[in-house]
């Protein structure tokens, strides 16, 4: 165990798995991850071609580029880098190309604002790429192993990104154990791509598909992104048996089981509920938490079982589809549709790296109680902490 | 035949994929009338308006011609017409 920061932790993981071909472009607060890999390339800690592009467009197609050539690749990014990349990741996932990547997730522009939320993965949710969230720097070195195990099985072959909130993880001094390189190795064989692209023998990817055979394509990757729902939950069993660590499978509960109230969420914020539920439950409220791992695919089942025995659910979102309401309660209301399941109520928070503390929790906490004794909701969705006195 | 994954093929996917069927208008070169500068051939986003080697004349590729006009719209003698395909 060592405190290090976030950012090496996972620079440390990645050099770990030896990836042959590492692309980025800085942003913060990317910044410190690829700084410190770069670091490592100069040094010949880790032998990999480390390019130096000069966009995050670049940046992914230089992966997908290496990728096809059978290499194992790593990039990172966040909010406007992420953006940038918008066509490349479809790219990426429909040429199945077990890409991985770091988000230091963070808002996006206008106006500019540096800090965390969850608007770049947020926007990028239909691109094919698998979405993890992790909740603490422990968590994001190791499921950067954990990721390239599940990308390059040969039922899924698909690119998979895992955030990190900006700042609050990625600057954070926190105890990490890292994984031993002799370990890493054997728990994850080298990639064994099952098509790759050589001077002798040349391949065309992803050439053109008529109407006749584009759905099947699509179909393709979504039952690959399908079957990943059970590589995911069985890679993490793996990675347990050999590291110890466990964070869940797709998602995750805290003291759920008895809860009327369940929280769900992604990311760090789970961290804070955590410390909340913990004074809650002192007080006698029968709270807990659903902590979402996975985004995409969508644990839409395992969601539905875990709130079945709930009252209410409070979903809480660091990110707004701009007109309707955020992400995740969409989803999770649609995955309980017809289900009877728990009352759902949906929070947008956190955004622009607005601070949440237990306080906000708390407040949330109190709002789905009134909602759950008087059984009806003062809004659908609320914006929490707005401040209409600047308006 | 199956599909392969991500669409991975042998080089040479286009040879039969024929876009070129794709195009409205055609465009017809006047031989009489073109002067032979090349306009039209360094224009061509598809690289489908070139010098006949044999003839040494200015032709289309009609295969992969997607009737964009350009050569027609650039040409300094206006030697193209662009005519309405019949099918
Ligand atoms: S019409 Fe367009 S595609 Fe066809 S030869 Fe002329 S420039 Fe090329
Ligand atoms: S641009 Fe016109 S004149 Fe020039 S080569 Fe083409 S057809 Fe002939």
């Amino acid at each position: 165990m060592e405190i290090m920061e976030g950012s090496r932790a996972v620079a440390e993981a990645v050099k770990a798995c030896r990836p042959n071909v590492i692309a980025a472009y800085p942003i913060t607060p990317q910044t410190h991850i690829v700084e410190e890999i770069s670091r490592m390339v100069a040094d010949g800690e880790l032998v990999s071609e480390y390019v130096r592009v000069e966009s995050e467009h670049s940046a992914m197609s230089v992966c997908v580029g290496a990728s096809a050539t059978g290499a194992r690749t790593y990039t990172a990014t966040t909010s406007q880098g992420m953006a940038l990349m918008h066509e490349v990741l479809f790219n990426a996932a429909g040429l199945r190309l077990p890409i991985v990547m770091t988000a230091a997730n963070r808002s996006l522009s206008a106006p500019i604002n540096i800090w965390n939320d969850h608007q770049d993965m947020i926007s990028e949710r239909d691109s094919g790429w698998i979405q993890l969230y992790s909740e603490d720097a422990q968590e994001a070195s190791d499921m950067i192993i954990q990721a390239y195990k599940i990308a390059e099985d040969h039922d899924i072959l698909l690119p998979v990104m895992i955030g990190m909130d900006g700042f609050i993880l990625t600057h954070v001094h926190e105890p990490v154990e890292l994984c031993s390189q002799e370990k890493v190795d054997d728990f994850l064989p080298l990639y064994d791509p099952i098509q790759y692209l050589t001077t002798e023998n040349p391949l065309s990817f992803g050439t053109i598909v008529y109407p006749n055979t584009y759905t099947e394509f699509r179909y393709m990757i979504h039952e690959a992104m399908k079957k990943a729902e059970r590589k995911i939950v069985d890679v993490a069993s793996e990675f347990q048996d050999k590291f110890g660590r466990y964070y869940g499978g797709l998602i995750d509960t805290y003291e759920a089981d008895d809860a009327d109230l369940l929280i769900l969420a992604m990311g760090s914020v789970i961290g804070t509920a955590k410390d909340a539920v913990d004074e809650l439950r002192s007080e006698g409220k029968k709270v807990g938490i659903v902590k979402v791992r996975c985004y995409r695919p969508f644990p839409a089942e395992a969601i539905v079982e875990s709130t079945k025995d709930a009252k209410a659910i409070a979903v809480l979102d660091k990110n707004i589809s701009l007109g309707y309401e955020g992400a995740l309660y969409t989803d999770v209301k649609s995955a309980l549709y017809g289900k009877n399941g728990p009352l759902a109520m949906g929070f947008v928070l956190g955004l622009g790296g607005r601070d949440i503390n237990k306080k906000t929790i708390k407040n949330i906490v109190a709002k789905a109680d009134k909602a759950i004794k008087s059984g009806i909701f003062e809004a659908e969705t609320e914006f929490v902490d707005l401040d209409l006195e600047v308006l | 035949m199956k599909l392969s994954i991500g669409s991975v093929t042998k080089p040479g996917s286009t040879r039969i994929n024929k876009t070129g069927s794709w195009r409205t208008f055609k465009p017809i070169i006047d031989i009489e009338a073109c002067i032979g500068c090349g306009t039209c051939s360094m224009l061509c986003p598809e690289g489908s308006a070139y010098k006949d080697n044999v003839s040494g004349k200015y032709a289309i590729d009609y295969d992969y011609c997607k009737g964009c006009g350009i050569c027609a719209q650039e040409c300094p003698v206006k030697a193209i017409e662009m005519v309405m395909e019949e099918k």
